[in-house]
């Protein structure tokens, strides 16, 4: 049969599915078509016959023609030994002895007898060749021995020397890459179910993008470690972060990381900013009316008062004893104790004069040295233009203690005749009444302030020539007070809303500060120097640092009335101002010789003690010199002393 | 790629210009800038003319190769040029401590390394290399009992251990296949390996000279003898072995030098000038706590079934003072069997166990690590097979006033003031 099928196929031994398209396999000697067999058997007519044919099993389809072939008897035979893996021919025995070719035994004669080869015992000369070759390599270097092999890396004390020296520049200029960042209860395997996301969060979390995303897993809780997964995205995560270390930029960035509480300076507790005033020590009465002023002398011995009933009283300050009651016929408005320690003398404000007083306590010796000062003077030759009016105490004066009259008034009352050329040529001087008077530091110089609304309003005076100057050509507003700094030459005047600061040496104006207050009415400067407090009929208290800004550093509003006074202490950081309320307000004022720490000021105390007159309280505050105690002055005719 | 290979292991990153519209020619085009600075230091290192010649060996073996010249490429293959990164480690980390303060990424990278398959991605000597850090790594953390925090996440096991002072973190994939991602390089990991690798083996062995062991590790003579497989049964070849006994984390290592009592003299303390007497009582309480948080698992005798991750337990285990086993059949270096009588803990994670031994708690795995990250053996009611867990914490949370604390962690810390439990 095999045969016959051998002719049928004409196509020879090739793949068939060449022909799986075409309704033929090849052509027959004439050339036509040889069909296949037509196959139109559908699942039914498969069935059919599988159930029908019973020789079904063993029928398959010869790929070669096409056709249905039913294997015979000995082919499914042969098909089932090849299954179990046995040999197709049935006769062919696997197990047959074994024969051997040649006899394990040595034999007496060889198998073939043929003599050995020549070139089996001569050396070879192609070998021969080929060493000398490798000699000639090996002698010209061209080929190297091998070198031992190092599987394992070899490991030793690299930082045995740590030398510091061999650390290179740039390694300081190194940022090392942060660490990776810890993980956080939710990483958990079993977090707290708190910590794991909802529904929306979840969907929100997939809708996000992989950069936005706050957390780079979904939180899972597994009931136990043997349900915890693999987490897929390891390998990425590890290699993100070797890309981090060296694809990314990294800087030093200076990050404010600071709790918003440390932004808040700690304010000191004011019983940790001891010393200073807390009680009343003691009362000095004998003022019938208003005591406007006060002044102390530079040993802190004495204390001036000068008040509203015409007389100034000289006090001793740790017995309260009034020593000397001065009449002076006028309202005292200011009053001014020479700081000068060498010398014993009083500025006192009467209407439209300044009295100069020595008031004849302590040092017997001081005092009477004082005067010689005052009368070593000699009057120039030649009579100066002078806009006051220097007259010498007559001797029931004298007697008083009164030593120098500066008449601020105008020339005529009992003006010198050489003055009287020069008097036309002054500008008309008003018959407003001084308001205040202020000594320099070294005690020579005093400043005079007249409420009037002219250019003649401050003047400087100079007791050992006794001569007086007009430092202003023109008026700048309502002058409230002036101040001499205590170091340099600078003389500071508050006018109503302005602070100006001038520079005496250049004759300029350096700085105009402003105090963010409506009427300026005192003003006080840190011994310092570089800080002035300013306080204000709308009571507010103004701190200017003169190195920071024009504007207040801080504004204090502790007092709820007008502010009349205000002072610094000498020594103490401490300043006080004394108000209309009847209060006196100490504060702790620290200022740093650091440029960089700001002033630290703190209000560490109320003072009261002053009664209510007129709607008036406190008129004037001042400190001791050299204790932490602090006198007010009040309406009620008293001068009270805090310590 | 030659400088991406030479940034990575010189450790040079780019940087931001100030003027970023300046530097790149009025474009905003987002590129990476080098300092050209960095770009002549790199010029000048001796490594890149390493690299030079393995290019062109590279280039000789592919033609050899393509002409079928075998003996060539025996030839060239022993005469591959080969390169050292030490004076690199050196130069980027001149002190110890350098070292150990970058040492997180290198410790990951090594881990993660080390459970790769030995098939295809990198080279097998490389996976080798870093399993035998890895382990010497944890040996050594065994040695000076310095872990402090482990943290079952849900990426991993991160650890962290206080050594010579520096908190060094590290995270261990769970022990499952990996199914390698294609949108990674693993010729970038490779090199970083191939820097860690480097590092961690010197600071290996300062660290190892650091307590006196010998480096290479050598396993104490006594454990070696328990560890030797009975007569007849070959466990493995022999250099395969060492490193499995080692990696079994169950024998203590070979000191160069006894330890002697001297080792152990207490230190003086002498206060700090400014140190008021209550920081020297609190520092002196602190260190006491840390103390017996060494030696929190002493005394303790552990059993791992075979469900449980043998080698995170038994390293923690072992880092505490605790001894452990397994069943032999589980891996080399099981010291006792599940029947002795003596085991206090058995660590189980399956829904119940059978067979109860009388004498011993049977506890989830969870268990140690919250103790470890307590400080104290928590209550074990919570930890019984089958039980529901309570939430395993973070042990590197440290809550802010002001932030959320989770009540369990609440309790703890009032578990830890010395309050009783169920308060």
């Amino acid at each position: 049969s095999s045969l016959l099928q051998d002719i049928r196929n004409t196509v020879g031994n090739i793949p068939m599915e060449w022909y799986q398209d075409f309704p033929h396999i090849g052509y027959n000697l004439e050339g036509k078509r040889i069909y296949k067999p037509i196959r139109n058997k559908d699942e039914l007519d498969k069935f059919l016959e599988k159930m029908e044919n019973p020789d079904y099993w063993r029928t398959v389809q010869d790929k070669m023609t096409g056709a249905d072939i039913k294997l015979t008897d000995e082919q499914v035979d042969l098909v089932h030994r090849l299954q179990k893996g046995q040999f197709g021919d049935v006769r062919f025995d696997p197990y047959e002895p074994a024969v051997d070719f040649f006899t394990h035994e040595v034999m007496i004669h060889p198998v073939t007898n043929r003599p050995a080869d020549k070139r089996s015992f001569i050396p070879s000369l192609i070998e021969k060749e080929k060493v000398s070759k490798l000699v000639h390599a090996i002698k010209m270097g061209w080929i190297k021995p091998r070198k031992p092999k190092e599987d394992t890396p070899t490991y030793y004390d690299l930082w045995a020397h740590e030398d510091p020296n061999s650390i290179l520049g740039r390694h300081k200029m190194h940022v090392p890459a942060p660490k990776m960042k810890l993980p956080g209860h939710e990483e958990s395997y079993n977090p707290p179910p708190e910590y794991l996301l909802s529904e929306e969060e979840k969907l929100a979390w997939e809708q996000q993008e992989p950069a936005e995303r706050k957390l780079n897993f979904v939180p899972q809780q597994y009931r136990c470690l043997r349900a915890v997964p693999a987490y897929s995205r390891f390998i990425q995560e590890r290699f993100e972060r070797c890309l981090d270390l060296y694809l990314c930029p990294r800087q030093r960035k200076m990050r404010v990381n600071v709790d918003p509480e440390d932004l808040i300076p700690k304010l000191p507790k004011p019983r940790d900013l001891q010393p200073f005033p807390t009680t009343q020590a003691l009362v000095y009465r004998g003022h019938t009316s208003l005591v406007r002023c006060l002044s102390i002398s530079p040993s802190g011995q004495w204390l001036a008062s000068g008040s509203d009933d015409c007389t100034v009283r000289f006090w001793e300050v740790c017995t309260a004893r009034c020593m000397k009651t001065l009449p002076v016929g006028g309202v005292v408005k200011s009053i001014a104790w020479n700081p000068n320690p060498t010398v014993c003398l009083v500025a006192i404000c009467v209407e439209q004069s300044v009295l100069l007083v020595n008031p004849c306590l302590g040092d017997k010796l001081l005092y009477g040295a004082t005067d010689q000062l005052l009368e070593s003077y000699v009057p120039p030759e030649e009579e100066r233009v002078q806009p006051v009016q220097w007259v010498a105490a007559t001797i029931e004066e004298h007697s008083k203690g009164i030593r120098l009259t500066v008449q601020h008034s105008k020339p005529g009352r009992g003006a010198a005749p050489l003055m009287g050329l020069a008097c036309d040529r002054l500008p008309p001087c008003s018959l407003q009444a001084l308001k205040q008077v202020t000594w320099h530091g070294k005690g020579d110089y005093f400043a005079s302030v007249v409420s009037d609304n002219s250019n003649m309003q401050v003047l400087i005076h100079q007791t050992s020539k006794r001569w007086s100057q007009n430092p202003f050509r023109k008026s700048k507003g309502l002058v409230q007070c002036v101040l001499f700094h205590p170091i340099r030459p600078y003389f500071f005047v508050a006018t109503q809303r302005y602070v100006r600061v001038y520079n005496l040496l250049k004759q300029e104006l350096t700085k105009k500060l402003m105090a963010n207050c409506k009427w300026v009415s005192s003003m006080a400067i840190h011994p310092g120097g570089d800080n002035v407090i300013c306080g204000s009929y709308d009571s507010k208290l103004a701190w200017f640092d003169l190195d920071l800004s024009t504007r207040p550093y801080q504004l204090l509003r502790h007092h709820k009335k007008a502010l009349r006074s205000v002072a610094f202490h000498k020594h103490y950081p401490l300043f006080a101002s004394g108000s209309d309320d009847g209060t006196v307000i100490v504060c702790h004022g620290m200022v740093y010789n650091d440029l960089l720490q700001n002033p630290l000021l703190v209000p560490v105390k109320v003072l009261k003690g002053h009664a209510l007159t007129l709607d008036l309280g406190v008129l004037d505050v001042l400190f001791h010199p050299t204790q932490p105690w602090v006198f007010s002055s009040g309406a009620d005719g008293t001068v009270r002393l805090f310590t | 790629s030659l400088t991406r290979r030479l940034c990575i292991l010189k450790g040079i990153y780019p940087h931001e210009p100030k003027h970023k519209k300046k530097v790149n020619k009025g474009s905003t085009a987002a590129r990476t800038f080098y300092l050209l600075k960095d770009i002549k230091f790199l010029l000048h290192e001796p490594i890149v003319n390493k690299f030079r010649e393995y290019k062109i060996f590279v280039r000789k073996l592919r033609k050899a190769y393509g002409k079928s010249e075998w003996g060539t490429v025996e030839r060239l293959k022993d005469n591959k040029p080969s390169y050292k990164l030490d004076h690199i480690v050196k130069e980027r980390y001149p002190t110890f401590v350098d070292a150990l303060r970058d040492l997180d990424d290198a410790l990951s990278m090594c881990f993660l390394f080390s459970t790769f398959p030995r098939t295809g991605k990198c080279h097998v000597q490389t996976i080798q290399l870093c399993r035998r850090l890895a382990v010497e790594f944890l040996n050594y953390i065994i040695a000076s009992r310095s872990l402090r925090k482990v943290f079952l996440s849900i990426k991993g096991i991160y650890y962290q251990a206080e050594v010579l002072g520096q908190p060094v973190t590290w995270i261990t994939p769970y022990a499952f296949a990996h199914d390698h991602p294609t949108d990674v390089d693993y010729r970038v990991m490779a090199t970083f390996t191939e820097f860690y690798t480097t590092l961690l083996g010197f600071v290996n062995f300062r660290l190892y000279h650091s307590l006196n062991l010998h480096y290479p590790p050598k396993i104490d003579g006594q454990a070696e003898a328990e560890l030797k497989p009975a007569e007849g049964k070959e466990y493995a070849m022999d250099s395969e072995s060492y490193l499995e006994k080692l990696s079994a984390l169950s024998a203590s290592l070979v000191r160069v030098v006894a330890p002697t009592q001297e080792d152990d003299v207490e230190m003086d303390v002498f206060p700090v000038e400014g140190e008021t007497a209550e920081q020297v009582d609190a520092r002196k309480k602190e260190q006491e706590a840390l103390e017996k948080h060494k030696k929190l698992f002493e005394g303790l005798r552990f059993f791992l079934n075979r469900e449980v991750p043998r080698e995170p337990l038994a390293f923690i285990i072992r880092c505490f003072g605790g001894q452990v086993s397994w069943d032999k059949s589980l891996c080399i270096g099981a010291t006792y069997d599940v029947s002795d009588p003596s085991i206090t803990h058995q660590i189980v994670d399956r829904p119940r166990v059978e067979q109860q031994v009388i004498g011993r708690y049977y506890l989830q795995p969870q268990w140690v690590f919250d103790s470890v990250n307590a400080k104290l053996c928590l209550p074990v009611a919570d930890y019984f097979p089958g039980v529901l867990l309570p939430p395993h914490l973070s042990p590197f949370v440290t809550e802010q006033e002001g932030d959320y604390i989770p009540p369990e962690k609440l309790k703890l810390l009032a578990m830890q003031q010395g309050e009783e439990p169920g308060d």
